[in-house]
C-alpha cells in the first residue's frame, strides 16, 4: 500500500478521531441484569425455558437506529395450545423494554416483524407467554456497527 | 529528529489501523427489483470514467437494508413520496396554482424529468437541479416563496418528482451551455482534499472503494438514489449528504446549492452515467 | 412534523380460514426522551405506545410500544380471516392523539 506522509497523517488522525467520537454518553444503561429482572416480572419468576419461540435478528446491524427483528413461536392458535403474547427486550439499551405483541385465535398465527433501536452491540431476548402459563425464550446477539465517517 | 519519529510512529498507527480495518469485501451480485421493474445497479462507465463498471449503492449494503428498497411498502423514503404527492396537488401562492395546474399527472409529466437533471438553465446561466426547478417555479409561476434548502417540502417534492422517474437510467447532457466548464469544476471539487482528516471524495469513494473503512462498506458514492431514507438519519437530501461528507473530513462545507455544490453534483451525476434511479433508495 | 400518517398493506381478498399477513407503517418521529436538543436540554418523550387491529369489531392483535421502536414504526403481523369484512387499525400517540386506517377483505 503506497502511501504518503500526508495520508498516513490523515488516516491516523481519522481514527483517533473516530475513537472518539465513536462513544456516545448513554445515560443508565440497561445492564443484562435489569433485563433478567424483567423477564422475571413478566413471568412471574418462572425461568423460562428453550425451544417453540425464534428471534430473528441481522448478526450485523449497519445502523442501531433501524434494525428489523421479528418473532415465531410455534402453535396451533386454538384452545390451550395459544401464545398470549411475545415480548422483546434489548439488554444493552438505556431500558429493556422495546415491544410487546399481544395474540388471538383470530392472530392465526404468532409472528410478528418490527424495527427497533440498538444503542450499541447487544442481546435481544424475546419471551413467549402460553396460555397455559409456560414461558419460552430465545436470544440473538446484534453486534451495531459504527460507519467509517461519523457512524 | 524529533519531527521524523513522531512522524514514523503515526504512520506505524496509522498503518496497523488500516491492516486491521481496510479489508476488501466485494459488492454482491444480485438483482435489483422494486414493484417487479428491474433496476440497472451495474452500468458499463463512460469514456474518461476511473472505473470500468459504475455500481449502486445498494449492492454495497448488508442484506436487511438491501431488503427494505424491494418492497416500496416496506421502505420508510416512500412516505416522503405520498406528502410529496400531496405538496404537489396543493394550491399555494398568489397565482393560486399548484404544481398539477401547468404540469397535470407527475406520473405522466414527469416520467423522464428527473433523469435529466441537473441540467443547464439558460436564464440564470447556471446549472439547477430539481430542487432549484421547483424553486423557480414557486417563484415565477406560483407565487409563492421559494422554499429554504431542506425546508419546507422541498425534499418529499423532490423526492416524489424524482421517484416518477425511478427505473430510468441517469445521464447528464453536457453539452447544454456551459455544462462542460461546470463538470470540469466538479471534477476539481471531486479531487480536492478538505478539512483536518485531509480527505477528497475520491479518497473514499475512488481509491478505497470496495474496502472497509471500520464497519463501513465504502461505495462509489453514487447520487442515483437521491434522496435518500439514511437508516441513521431518514430522509436526507443530496446537498445535506454532500454537505455531511464534507464536515466528516472536518472541513467547513460550502453552501448547500452554491456554485461548488451544483458543480459536483453535475459531476457525480455523470460518475453515474447509466444506473437507474432508486429514489428513494434505503442506505445506512 | 408533519401529520402522522398510517399506511397498511392488505390483501383484497382471501381465501376462508387463510392466514394473511398485514404490513403496516406509520409516519412518526418516536422521540425517545433520550435525546437532548441544542441548548442541553432534554426533548420530551412522544410515541405511539400502542397498536391495535380489530376485524369486525373483534380484537386480531396488538402491540405495546416502547421507545426503542424505530421512527416510523413499522409492524408486521398475521390474521386468520374466516369472514369478510373490515379490518380497523389504531395508533395510540403520547400525546392523546389517534389515527386509524380501514381495510375491507372479502372472502373467495
Amino acid at each position: 500500500m503506497k502511501m504518503n506522509r500526508r495520508q498516513a497523517f490523515g488516516f491516523g488522525a481519522a481514527a483517533a478521531a473516530f475513537a472518539v467520537t465513536g462513544f456516545r454518553v448513554a445515560p443508565a444503561v440497561a445492564s443484562t441484569e435489569d433485563t433478567d429482572k424483567a423477564i422475571m416480572e413478566f413471568t412471574g419468576g418462572k425461568a423460562p425455558a428453550a425451544g417453540k419461540i425464534t428471534l430473528t435478528a441481522p448478526e450485523i446491524a449497519e445502523n442501531g437506529n433501524t434494525v428489523p427483528v421479528s418473532v415465531s413461536v410455534e402453535s396451533a392458535m386454538t384452545g390451550d395450545e395459544m401464545v398470549d403474547s411475545v415480548i422483546i427486550y434489548a439488554d444493552g439499551n438505556p431500558s429493556p423494554g422495546v415491544a410487546t405483541f399481544h395474540f388471538t385465535e383470530m392472530s392465526g398465527a404468532a409472528s410478528a416483524t418490527t424495527r427497533i433501536r440498538l444503542s450499541k452491540t447487544q442481546n435481544v431476548v424475546a419471551v413467549a407467554k402460553m396460555k397455559d402459563g409456560s414461558f419460552f425464550m430465545d436470544k440473538k446477539q446484534v453486534k451495531v456497527t459504527i460507519g467509517g465517517c461519523g457512524g | 529528529m524529533k519531527k521524523t519519529i513522531m512522524t514514523t510512529s503515526v504512520a506505524a498507527i496509522a498503518l496497523t489501523i488500516l491492516g486491521a480495518s481496510v479489508l476488501q469485501a466485494d459488492p454482491i451480485n444480485e438483482t435489483l427489483e422494486i414493484d417487479g421493474k428491474e433496476m440497472i445497479t451495474r452500468a458499463k462507465a463512460p469514456d474518461g470514467h476511473p472505473f470500468d463498471e459504475v455500481l449502486s449503492g445498494w449492492l454495497f449494503r448488508e442484506p436487511t437494508t438491501r431488503a427494505l428498497e424491494v418492497d416500496p411498502f416496506e421502505n420508510p423514503g416512500m412516505l416522503a413520496v405520498e406528502e410529496g404527492a400531496t405538496i404537489w396537488n396543493t394550491v399555494e401562492g398568489t397565482a393560486g396554482k399548484s404544481c398539477a395546474s401547468c404540469h397535470g399527472d407527475a406520473a405522466e409529466s414527469m416520467k423522464a424529468a428527473a433523469a435529466k437533471f441537473p441540467k443547464w438553465d439558460a436564464a440564470s446561466k447556471r446549472p439547477v437541479n430539481i430542487e432549484m426547478q421547483i424553486n423557480s417555479c414557486r417563484e415565477k409561476n406560483m407565487g409563492a416563496a421559494p422554499y429554504e434548502f431542506d425546508k419546507g417540502g422541498q425534499v418529499p417534492l423532490t423526492t416524489y418528482i424524482r421517484h416518477q422517474a425511478i427505473g430510468t437510467p441517469m445521464s447528464v447532457d453536457l453539452s447544454q451551455g456551459e455544462m462542460q466548464k461546470w463538470f470540469d469544476m466538479g471534477k476539481e471539487v471531486y479531487y480536492t482534499r478538505t478539512g483536518q482528516l485531509n480527505l477528497s471524495c475520491a479518497n473514499c469513494h475512488e481509491a478505497l472503494m470496495g474496502k472497509m473503512i471500520r464497519a463501513d462498506h465504502l461505495s462509489q458514492g453514487q447520487i442515483n438514489g437521491f434522496p435518500t431514507y439514511r437508516l441513521k438519519s431518514g430522509l436526507t437530501s443530496l446537498h445535506n449528504r454532500f454537505r455531511g461528507c464534507i464536515s466528516d473530513t472536518r472541513g467547513t462545507p460550502p453552501k448547500a446549492f452554491s456554485d461548488e455544490l451544483m458543480a459536483l453534483e453535475v459531476y457525480v451525476t455523470w460518475r453515474g452515467t447509466g444506473l437507474s434511479i432508486e429514489t428513494p433508495s434505503v442506505r445506512q | 412534523m408533519a401529520e402522522s400518517k398510517p399506511r397498511v398493506k392488505v390483501p383484497k381478498t382471501a381465501k376462508a380460514g387463510e392466514v394473511i399477513t398485514i404490513k403496516s407503517l406509520i409516519s412518526h418521529e418516536m422521540e425517545s426522551g433520550q435525546r437532548k436538543d441544542k441548548d442541553g436540554k432534554p426533548i420530551p418523550r412522544q410515541i405511539i405506545n400502542k397498536f391495535t387491529c380489530e376485524f369486525n369489531g373483534k380484537p386480531v392483535f396488538s402491540c405495546d410500544l416502547d421507545p426503542a421502536v424505530s421512527a416510523n414504526p413499522y409492524i408486521e403481523f398475521s390474521a386468520k380471516v374466516t369472514e369478510a369484512g373490515k379490518f380497523k387499525f389504531t395508533w395510540v400517540d403520547d400525546n392523546g392523539s389517534v389515527y386509524e386506517s380501514e381495510n375491507e377483505i372479502t372472502v373467495n
